[in-house]
């Protein structure tokens, strides 16, 4: 998944499972089945998993471009000198 | 949310931490439901009252135990268990309860019931001064929930007294 798609799926994870939590809720309130709630919430939660959860095509449109092979290698990445000190055991690597 | 293992994670915690929430309403809204319950209980013979080997008396009553618990019952209730409990003063103590009959009531609709029964469990003092005693006889009832808090309340029936001698 892209960067779009997991804020999607994350956006879409957590309305679906509000709203079933609170449509459930509500509809088991009022026929006054505990039960009734249960399962609406059970089958809200296994519909947004199949949702959310697996790797969908519609999560992949906003695709990530990473740098071109080619393109990288005109531009070398620059050099740290490396500081040869008996004392200092800190490495300077930074690339 | 990169890999599908994360996203599940952060679903089922998402759900469980929603399910804990609507049972913590449910439980709630057992408060707003204002029960309006009724009972009735006769004693209509007493088969024995007796002094035991071991110097405690004994009473064996048949009793007719009715009650309407309908309005105790809200979606969120799973049973009302309900028992009978005789209730006096003596010397020793200066509160005396003792279980007569207890039962288990599974759904609204078996909520209004009228028992003759003899007490399911022995009526039994500390000692011996049951004589001409008078008691209480007082229906109690919990009412236990599918999840949350239990509630329980109770109803008073006075103006029973055993009698002064021995039978």
């Amino acid at each position: 998944m892209d960067w779009q798609g997991q804020k999607l799926s994350e956006q879409l994870m957590q309305i679906m499972l509000l709203a079933f939590a609170v449509g459930a809720f509500a509809t088991g309130y009022v026929i006054g089945s505990f039960q009734m709630m249960m399962l609406i919430y059970a089958g809200g939660v296994v519909l947004t998993t199949l949702i959310t959860v697996p790797n969908w095509p519609f999560y992949n449109r906003h695709q990530l471009n990473w740098l071109d092979p080619s393109e990288a290698e005109k531009h070398p990445k620059p050099q740290v000198q490396q500081h040869i000190s008996s004392s200092s055991k800190k490495k300077s690597s930074k690339k | 949310m990169h890999t599908y293992v994360y996203r599940l994670n952060v679903l089922l915690t998402e759900a469980i931490t929603l399910l804990a929430l609507m049972c913590a309403i449910a439980s709630l809204s057992d408060k707003l439901n204002v029960a309006s319950p009724s009972a009735d209980i006769q004693v209509l013979h007493i088969n024995w009252f007796h002094k035991q080997r071991n110097g405690n008396d004994e009473v064996s009553l048949t009793m007719n135990v009715s009650a309407d618990l309908k309005s105790t019952f809200t979606w969120n209730t799973k049973q009302v268990f309900v028992f009978l409990a005789a209730e006096y003063e003596t010397e020793k103590n200066y509160l005396n309860q003792i279980s007569l009959w207890d039962a288990i009531i599974p759904s609204k609709e078996q909520a209004k019931f009228s028992y003759h029964t003899i007490n399911k469990y022995r009526f039994t003092d500390q000692g011996n001064s049951l004589r001409g005693k008078k008691y209480n006889l007082t229906l109690h009832w919990h009412v236990m929930p599918k999840t949350g808090k239990m509630f329980s309340d109770r109803i008073v029936t006075t103006g029973h007294s055993l009698p002064e001698e021995y039978i």
